[in-house]
């Protein structure tokens, strides 16, 4: 087992310098993400306008792996229509849960750093809390989601 | 602060006790001799469930191979194998925690469900709306939400004792809390979450001056301390198997025969009773008026087999050495600038809970287990405990008779790897 796989220097990265981490003025959408396990907190913001997310930002508790995984999410959500942000999360789904062949790391960009959990599977739950989280947001869920 | 307050004796020769030779323990717990990642295993997360001896797995075994049958139904020979030791596991525990009678020894599946008969035969047929219990802020979840569910069924409130700082019950609100209201004071012995040792006798005898009986939540105390039921006078207590070295899904509820009686069944079924027709059916008496149904006979053996092992050790010297163990940790904990633990009680049991400045409790776990070491990390079923000292979590390492002082270090060297890595 290789820490370096799990922890990767763009991970602890964005642990330690979370982008995107406020809570916006004004934003159109949010959505609460809860891990009972570990008692991780995520609130996600979007802005989205014609159907575009043109804003995403979040705020919270977490591991490094949560933290940085919602980091990285916001980074990689700017900009797209709500269907590519889906799919994305498709994609990074597959990543984490470890069908190697079915996913293109290398579309994924930096998110990829992320499919390290693969090999820690009590872990998936932390990166996937704020990608549900989002979803839950796209949806415009006013419930608080869980990862159970 | 607290380590240092009592920490009287040289580190290292502290631990090597004479009379104690932890290497030849080791031996009797098979799982503990494995690598994990590439390093020998350091498990150090006991309050969540610890190991089994060689005695308790060929007891089970033994039964499992020998004498299994259902238990009071045959009158073939292995039914009356099994009967007898099954019974005879129920003697071993009534003598460990020095009960009157057998009749008071009620196996269940682990303290959760002890509490949940208490609350749901004894609450539910003595309580009703404006009636109070009261519990203490440190409880595990399993001392919390039995309470909560009754109090939806029958309107009764729950009242919480609050904690200090350090993790010590704030005793001047008792005498306030207890009242003429209060049905039930319901206790943990040892915290689970802080490792406080709480002042259980001084509780008990302040709620029956005033008529109050007392549960206590002893799944932590079991292993750790010597139980004198009789000694304390409880009127409830509550222990689970596998956190005392016995198999999962069997724990005891010890309760005065005189409460006991007077208790509806807490379930129906089988074994429970004496006669049954469609008009109504007769109870059998204590202990099956609470045991409905086949119970877990093996799990009922293993554990008494575990009594035999703590008994052959002797509570006090595992007692003496786990406390060398934790004020050894605590002084090697508290080395580390970046690290604080989260409950400093002047009476704790070995448990450290702890959280470092910068690495999440979860990550924390991860990285220690690369290195083969072994700890909780989360809200220990006690969020309340997590709220009140504000933190979503923490990272615990418990210790048992069977660590040692290397294993602590194994600890310490893990956590400066986590903040290598993260920091």
């Amino acid at each position: 087992m290789d820490l370096r796989e799990l922890y990767q220097d763009i991970i602890v990265d964005h642990n330690r310098s979370p982008r995107n981490f406020r809570v916006p003025e004004h934003y159109d959408r949010m959505a609460d993400g809860f891990n009972p396990l570990c008692g991780d907190k995520l609130h996600v913001y979007l802005s989205v306008d014609d159907n575009r997310v043109t804003d995403v930002s979040f705020q919270g508790s977490g591991c490094a792996i949560s933290v940085a995984s919602a980091s990285l999410m916001t980074e990689a959500v700017k900009g797209l229509t709500e269907q590519e942000a889906r799919a994305l999360f498709e994609d990074v789904h597959k990543a984490l849960t470890g069908d190697e062949d079915a996913v293109d790391l290398e579309r994924l960009g930096k998110l990829a750093a992320i499919s390290g959990v693969r090999a820690f599977p009590s872990r998936v739950k932390c990166a996937s809390l704020c990608w549900h989280t989002l979803t839950a947001a796209l949806d415009q869920q006013d419930t608080a989601v869980s990862t159970e | 602060m607290n380590a240092a307050s009592h920490n009287t004796l040289p580190l290292n020769s502290a631990v090597a006790e004479t009379d104690f030779d932890v290497e030849a323990i080791r031996r009797d717990f098979p799982v503990l001799h494995q690598e994990i990642n590439g390093h020998p295993l350091a498990y150090l997360d006991n309050a969540a469930s610890s190991q089994r001896p060689q005695s308790v797995i060929d007891a089970v075994r033994y039964y499992e191979e020998h004498d299994h049958a259902n238990v009071h139904r045959g009158v073939h020979t292995l039914s009356q194998r099994a009967t007898d030791a099954y019974e005879g596991g129920r003697e071993k525990i009534r003598a460990f925690i020095n009960a009157e009678s057998n009749q008071e020894i009620i196996y269940v599946r682990g303290a959760t469900e002890a509490i949940n008969l208490v609350a749901q035969s004894y609450g539910r047929s003595r309580m009703q709306a404006g009636d109070e219990i009261v519990i203490t802020t440190m409880e595990h979840h399993s001392n919390i939400v039995p309470w909560q569910l009754l109090a939806e069924q029958t309107g009764v409130r729950l009242r919480v004792i609050p904690i200090t700082r350090r993790g010590e019950l704030e005793l001047e609100a008792v005498d306030e809390l207890l009242n003429e209201r209060t049905r039930l004071l319901s206790v943990v012995y040892i915290s689970n979450a802080l490792g406080t040792i709480n002042p259980v006798k001084t509780l008990i005898d302040k709620a029956h001056s005033r008529g109050i009986p007392v549960m206590l939540d002893a799944a932590q105390a079991a292993p750790h301390t010597r139980i004198d039921v009789q000694a304390l006078d409880c009127d409830f207590l509550a222990m689970s198997g596998h956190k005392m070295y016995g198999p999962t899904g069997i724990g005891i509820l010890y309760g005065k025969r005189s409460l006991l009686e007077a208790m509806p069944p807490y379930q129906g079924g089988g074994e429970m009773i004496l006669a049954v027709n469609f008009e109504r059916s007769v109870y059998n008496e204590l202990p099956y008026k609470f045991e409905a149904g086949t119970p877990n006979i093996s799990g009922a053996i293993g554990l008494g087999a575990a009594v035999d092992y703590l008994q052959a050790i002797g509570l006090e010297r595992i007692s003496r050495y786990e406390h060398k163990l934790l004020r050894y940790a605590t002084e090697k904990l508290e080395s580390i600038p970046e690290l604080k633990i989260v409950g400093t009680a002047r009476e704790k049991a070995s448990v450290i809970s702890f959280t470092i400045d910068g690495v999440h409790p979860h990550d924390l776990g991860t990285i220690v287990d690369s290195e083969g070491v072994a700890i909780r990390t989360g809200h220990h079923c006690a969020m309340p405990v997590m709220e009140f000292f504000g933190v979503p979590a923490t990272a615990r390492a418990s210790f048992a008779f069977y660590n040692t002082t290397a294993e602590i270090d194994a600890l310490a060297n893990a956590l400066q790897t986590a903040l290598g890595v993260l920091r």
